[in-house]
C-alpha cells in the first residue's frame, strides 16, 4: 500500500505557523500522563533531551543505547559550537537571518516553516543550556561569547571550547540523570534495538538485544521515538564514532516509515588525513578553526613536489607563492564558506596535482596570519584543545607549521521522513535530531546539528507527541507477549543464527572496508550516473558475498562485538544502496549531492528547481524489489529562490 | 613495527581471568594503540577461520572485546591499563589517542581492564562503569526542568570562574582516576562535577545538597576514600586537577557543618 505523505505545515504565516500550532494540537492531561509509555532509541542530543524532557512532564520513559553510559553517544565529539538567533553581538542577527541563511546554505532543499521553528526555538536553547549549568564561553563582563561559522554573515555560534557537544550533551544526560533518579525515566545502556514492532499500523516497542547477556528482549510502549543519529559509517572511514551505524532508522524503514533525501550526505572539509590503509577512523578539525585559520596550497607544481620530498617546510613558501584558493574563489566569504563548497574546492586543487603529502591528498589550514595579528596566546585559548589533539595524532606542531586537511564523510541530512509533528510515516514513530531528514536540506550549516538536536528534543516533541498520545490515554499497557511481538523476535533470532551458520572465510571489517571504498568512489564527493549504477550492482554483489562468506565468531549469548558489527553492516548494504537509487534519481546538484553533469562553467553545483524541488521520500517494496519514490514539493512563500551565492 | 602483546582474557564476569601473549607484525608508527587492537582481532578472527591453523591445533580465545567509540579522545569508552598505566604511556591521551610510535619497536606490551572494585570486569577489556552514572544520578545536576528559566545573558559569571568550571567539565567519565587510585577512590570524578557546578551561580542553589548526596552515592557504591597521592590527577587524560578535591571537600564541610 503506498503512502501519502502529508507534512501538516500549519496554516498561516511563517513567524506564527508555530505559535498557531501549539494552541491547537492536543495535551495529555497531567494524570493521564502517569498512564502512557514512550520509549527513546538513543541517547545523544536528541533522545537525552527529550528523554528529560518526556519525564519531566510525567510520562513513563524508558532509554536505550548502544554504549555503557548515556554520555557516550557521539553528540559528545561535536566541537565547534551552537547556533542561536540571540544577537547578543548587536551584529543584526535575528529569527529571520538564522532561518534565511540555514535555508540557503542547505541549498533550497528544506521545508520553509520546519526551519524556520528551528531558528525561533534557538535562543531557548542557550537559556536552557546555561541555567543547567552548561560552561560556555564568555567575556570579561561575565556574558557569553560568539564566533564564526560558515555560511552565517554574523557571529552566532555559542561555544565551550572545542568541547561544546560535550558540554551540551552532559547538560542533557544530566537533565536525564535527574529523571532517572526521579523515577520517571528507565535506562537500559549495553542494549541494541533491532526491531520496532508495529500492531494494527502503530508503532507499539522495540526487540532490543542486551549487549551483555545477548538476551532478545521485548519492550512495548504507546509510541516509539527513535534519537539514532546518522547513516555516515555507510562509508567505513568517517568522523563517525565507531559504533555510529544506521540500523534503528533502516528497521523503520523496512516496516514502512519513508526515507527521505538519503543521498545528501555532508562531506567536511577540515579532517585529518587518511594516513594508512590500518585507518578505520577520520579525526575531525573543528570548523571554528576557519575563523582564524587560513586554507591554501602552493600556486606551483615545483613547490608541491618538494613538499612531498620533504626538501621544503611548508613555512619556506613565500606569501606570494601561496594560492588561498578559497579567498581567491568565494571573496565574500573566503574561508568560512559552507561545508560543501569549500570540501568541493579542497578536491578540485587535489585532482589538478596541488595535494601537499605524500599521497596527494590534503591541503594546508595555516594559522600563521592570526597568530601574528592575535598573538599565541589568544589562538591557544580559542582552540588549545584542538592544537593539542593535532599534535598529539600528527606529532606536527601547528603554532608553527600549518594543519594538513583533507575532506572526510561527517554528517547525514538525510534520513527518516517526518510531518512538523516530527512523526513518520507510521503512527506513533517519532524520528528527531540526525535520524530524520527535516532541517538541513542539501547541506547542513555549522553549529547547527546541536541546535537541532536539541530543538527537536527539548522543545518540538514534547509538545507534539502529546497530540497523538491524547488519543491514547486509554490504551492499555501494551503486551508484550502478542504475535506482533512473537513474530518480530523471531525474525530477529533467524536473523542472528543466520549470521552465525555461515561460518564463512571473511571478517566484518573487511567487508565493510569494501562496502567503504565503493561507496567514497562512486557515492562521495562527485557523482554520476554511470558510477551510481556501477555502485548498486557492486553493493548488490558485495551483500551476496556477505552473506555467503562472512565469519561471526562466538555465540549469540554473550558479549559479542563482531556480531554487533555484523548486524550493523547488513543494514549498511540497504542504506548505500538507497543512497545511491537516491543519487541516481536526483539528476541536479544541490548542496552535498554534486552530479557531475549538472555543474557550472566554474565548477559549481548547478540545481534544477524545476524538475528537483522537492523532498524525495522512499518506501520500502520488499528484499531485492526497488523502492517507491514519494515525492514532497517543497513551497517557498517567504523566501527568494536564487543560485547561492558565496562569491559577493 | 613488531610486538609481543599479553592480554587479559576473561570469558564473562564470572570466569577466571588469564593472561594470553600474541605476536603482532608490520604495524604502522602512525597506527593508534586500538587500530593495533583492530588488527590483532583481524588476526585472531583469521586464525579461527583457517583450518590449517585450527587442525594444528591454533586455538585462541577469538577476537579481545575492549570499549571503544568516538576514538578521538571525548567519549570517554576506551578503558585500557596498558604497561601498568591508565590510557598507557603517554599524559593526557586516551587509549585511541595513544600513538605506537610511543613504544620501542619489538616491545612486550601488558593490556589490563580497569581494575577496581567499582568497576567489574564484562568481558576481556571491558569493565561495567554504571557506578559512575549513579554517582551523577544521584545529585550530579541542577535541578531545573525544560522552559521557564531566564534569558542566558541575565546570570553574569566571571570568566576567571567559568574557565575554571569549564576546566573542571572537561572530565569524560573514563574511570582512569579510580582504577589508578591505590584506594579505588572515585574522588577526582565526584569533585569535577560537583567542582564545575559550584563555581556557577546556578549551581550554587543545591551546592551542599549535592555534595552530600554524590558523596554518600560513591562510599555505597565500594569507592575508595582518598589520601591525596594524586595519582589521580596524573593519569588524568583531561588534565583535571586534584584542587577540584579540595573544593569538593570543601563543599561537602559546609555542607555537612550545617546539618
Amino acid at each position: 500500500m503506498a503512502k501519502e505523505l502529508i507534512s501538516k505545515i500549519p496554516e498561516g504565516p511563517l513567524a506564527e505557523k508555530w505559535a498557531n500550532h501549539k494552541a491547537h494540537i492536543r495535551v495529555v492531561t497531567p494524570g493521564n500522563k502517569r498512564k502512557l509509555d514512550i520509549i527513546v532509541v538513543g541517547t545523544g542530543l536528541g533522545g537525552a533531551s527529550a528523554a528529560a524532557s518526556l519525564g519531566e512532564l510525567g510520562y513513563n520513559v524508558k532509554i536505550f543505547c548502544i554504549s555503557d553510559s548515556p554520555r557516550r553517544a557521539h553528540s559528545i565529539a561535536a566541537q565547534g559550537g551552537i547556533n542561536a538567533a540571540k544577537n547578543y553581538q548587536n551584529d543584526n542577527d535575528s529569527v529571520y537571518k538564522l532561518f534565511y541563511e540555514t535555508i540557503k546554505g542547505g541549498d533550497y532543499r528544506s521545508r520553509e516553516a520546519n526551519v524556520y521553528r528551528l531558528a525561533e526555538v534557538s535562543n531557548n536553547i542557550i537559556d536552557q543550556c546555561v541555567a543547567q549549568g552548561v560552561p560556555f564561553a564568555r567575556e570579561y563582563g561575565g556574558l557569553l561569547a560568539n564566533r564564526s561559522f560558515g555560511g552565517a554573515t554574523v557571529s552566532r555560534t555559542f561555544y565551550a571550547r572545542g568541547q561544546t557537544g560535550q558540554q551540551l550533551l552532559l547538560g542533557a544526560y544530566a537533565a536525564l540523570n535527574r529523571q532517572i533518579q526521579a523515577g520517571t525515566v528507565k535506562s537500559y545502556p549495553r542494549h541494541e534495538m533491532l526491531d520496532v514492532v508495529l500492531v494494527n499500523g502503530e508503532a507499539k516497542g522495540i526487540i532490543a538485544r542486551n549487549l551483555v547477556t545477548g538476551e532478545i528482549e521485548r519492550f512495548g510502549a504507546h509510541a516509539v521515538v527513535i534519537a539514532t543519529g546518522g547513516y555516515g559509517n555507510t562509508y567505513f572511514l568517517s568522523t563517525n564514532a565507531m559504533n555510529s551505524n544506521g540500523s534503528a532508522a533502516w528497521q523503520c524503514y523496512k516496516k514502512g516509515a519513508c526515507f527521505a533525501n538519503p543521498c545528501f550526505a555532508q562531506i567536511h572539509p577540515t579532517c585529518i588525513p587518511v594516513h594508512g590503509e590500518q585507518q578505520c577512523k577520520l579525526t575531525l578539525m573543528s570548523e571554528s578553526l576557519r575563523n582564524d585559520g587560513r586554507i591554501w596550497v602552493p600556486k606551483s607544481l615545483e613547490d608541491v613536489e618538494k613538499l612531498r620530498k620533504h626538501e621544503i617546510k611548508p613555512s619556506d613558501i613565500a606569501e606570494e607563492n601561496r594560492d588561498y584558493y578559497l579567498e581567491r574563489r568565494y571573496p565574500a566569504f573566503g574561508n568560512l564558506v559552507p561545508r560543501d563548497v569549500a570540501s568541493r574546492a579542497a578536491k578540485e586543487r587535489c585532482d589538478a596535482g596541488y595535494g601537499v603529502n605524500e599521497t596527494g591528498l590534503a591541503v594546508f589550514l595555516d594559522f600563521k596570519t592570526a597568530i601574528d595579528r592575535l598573538g599565541e596566546d589568544k589562538i591557544r585559548e580559542r582552540y588549545g584543545n584542538l592544537f593539542q589533539m593535532y599534535e598529539k595524532i600528527t606529532s606536527t606542531n601547528p603554532y608553527k607549521e600549518p594543519m594538513m586537511i583533507y575532506p572526510a564523510i561527517h554528517y547525514t541530512m538525510g534520513g527518516i521522513w517526518v510531518d512538523y509533528n516530527l512523526q513518520t510515516t507510521i503512527p506513533g514513530l517519532y524520528a528527531i535530531g540526525e535520524a530524520n531528514f527535516s532541517d538541513h536540506g542539501g547541506n547542513r550549516l555549522g553549529a547547527s546539528a546541536l541546535m537541532q538536536g536539541l530543538a527537536d528534543g527539548y522543545f518540538v516533541l514534547p509538545y507534539t507527541i502529546g497530540d497523538y498520545l491524547a488519543g491514547h490515554f486509554k490504551d492499555p499497557k501494551v503486551d508484550v507477549s502478542s504475535v506482533e511481538f512473537d513474530e518480530a523476535e523471531a525474525a530477529v533470532k533467524e536473523k542472528i543464527d543466520r549470521l552465525f551458520n555461515i561460518q564463512g572465510k571473511r571478517t566484518v571489517d573487511s567487508i565493510h572496508k569494501e562496502l567503504g571504498h565503493i561507496m567514497w568512489e562512486y557515492v562521495g564527493m562527485a557523482r554520476n550516473e554511470e558510477g551510481l549504477k556501477t555502485a548498486i550492482t557492486k553493493i548488490d554483489e558485495l551483500e551476496k558475498e556477505f552473506w555467503a562468506n562472512v565469519y561471526v565468531p562466538g555465540s549469540n549469548f554473550e558479549f559479542n562485538q563482531e556480531l554487533e558489527k555484523a548486524l550493523r553492516l547488513a543494514d549498511f548494504f540497504g542504506i548505500g544502496r538507497l543512497m545511491a537509487y537516491d543519487a541516481l534519481n536526483r539528476k541536479e546538484s544541490c548542496g552535498g549531492h554534486f552530479r557531475v553533469e549538472s555543474q557550472t562553467e566554474d565548477g559549481e553545483t548547478k540545481r534544477d528547481d524545476e524538475n528537483y524541488m522537492y523532498v524525495a521520500a522512499w518506501e520500502y517494496q520488499g528484499e531485492g524489489v526497488e523502492p517507491l519514490l514519494h515525492k514532497e514539493p517543497l513551497v517557498y512563500e517567504n523566501i527568494k529562490i536564487a543560485t547561492r551565492n558565496y562569491k559577493d | 613495527m613488531d610486538f609481543k602483546l599479553k592480554i587479559w582474557r576473561q570469558k564473562n564476569a564470572k570466569a577466571k581471568g588469564h593472561f594470553e601473549t600474541y605476536e603482532i607484525h608490520d604495524i604502522e608508527e602512525d597506527a593508534s594503540f586500538l587500530e593495533m587492537l583492530d588488527i590483532l582481532n583481524e588476526q585472531l578472527i583469521a586464525e579461527g577461520i583457517d583450518p590449517v591453523a585450527v587442525d594444528k591445533g591454533c586455538k585462541n580465545s577469538g577476537p579481545v572485546s575492549f570499549d571503544h567509540d568516538c576514538r578521538e579522545g571525548i567519549c570517554g569508552a576506551c578503558s585500557l591499563y596498558i604497561d601498568g598505566r591508565a590510557h598507557g604511556p603517554d599524559d593526557e591521551v586516551t587509549t585511541c589517542q595513544l600513538f605506537m610510535r610511543k613504544f620501542k619497536d619489538g616491545a612486550t606490551i601488558t593490556v589490563e581492564p580497569w581494575r577496581s572494585a567499582g568497576f567489574p570486569i564484562i568481558k576481556d577489556l571491558v569493565v561495567d562503569r554504571g557506578a559512575y552514572d549513579k554517582i551523577l544520578q544521584a545529585g550530579g545536576y541542577i535541578s531545573v526542568r525544560t522552559g521557564g528559566v531566564p534569558d542566558a545573558n541575565c546570570i553574569p559569571v566571571a570568566k576567571e570562574k567559568s574557565d575554571e568550571s569549564m576546566d573542571a567539565a572537561a572530565c569524560i567519565g573514563c574511570g582512569a582516576c579510580a582504577a589508578t587510585c591505590k584506594n579505588g577512590s572515585a574522588m577526582l570524578f565526584v569533585a569535577a562535577r560537583v567542582s564545575s557546578l559550584a563555581l556557577l551561580p546556578q549551581g550554587q542553589v543545591e551546592a551542599a545538597r549535592r555534595a552530600k548526596a554524590m558523596v554518600a552515592k560513591m562510599d555505597e557504591l565500594g569507592f575508595g576514600a582518598c589520601t591525596n597521592t594524586r595519582a589521580c590527577e596524573m593519569e588524568c587524560p583531561k588534565h583535571i586537577t586534584v584542587n577540584h578535591i579540595a573544593r569538593l571537600n570543601r563543599e561537602y564541610l559546609c555542607a555537612k557543618l550545617k546539618d
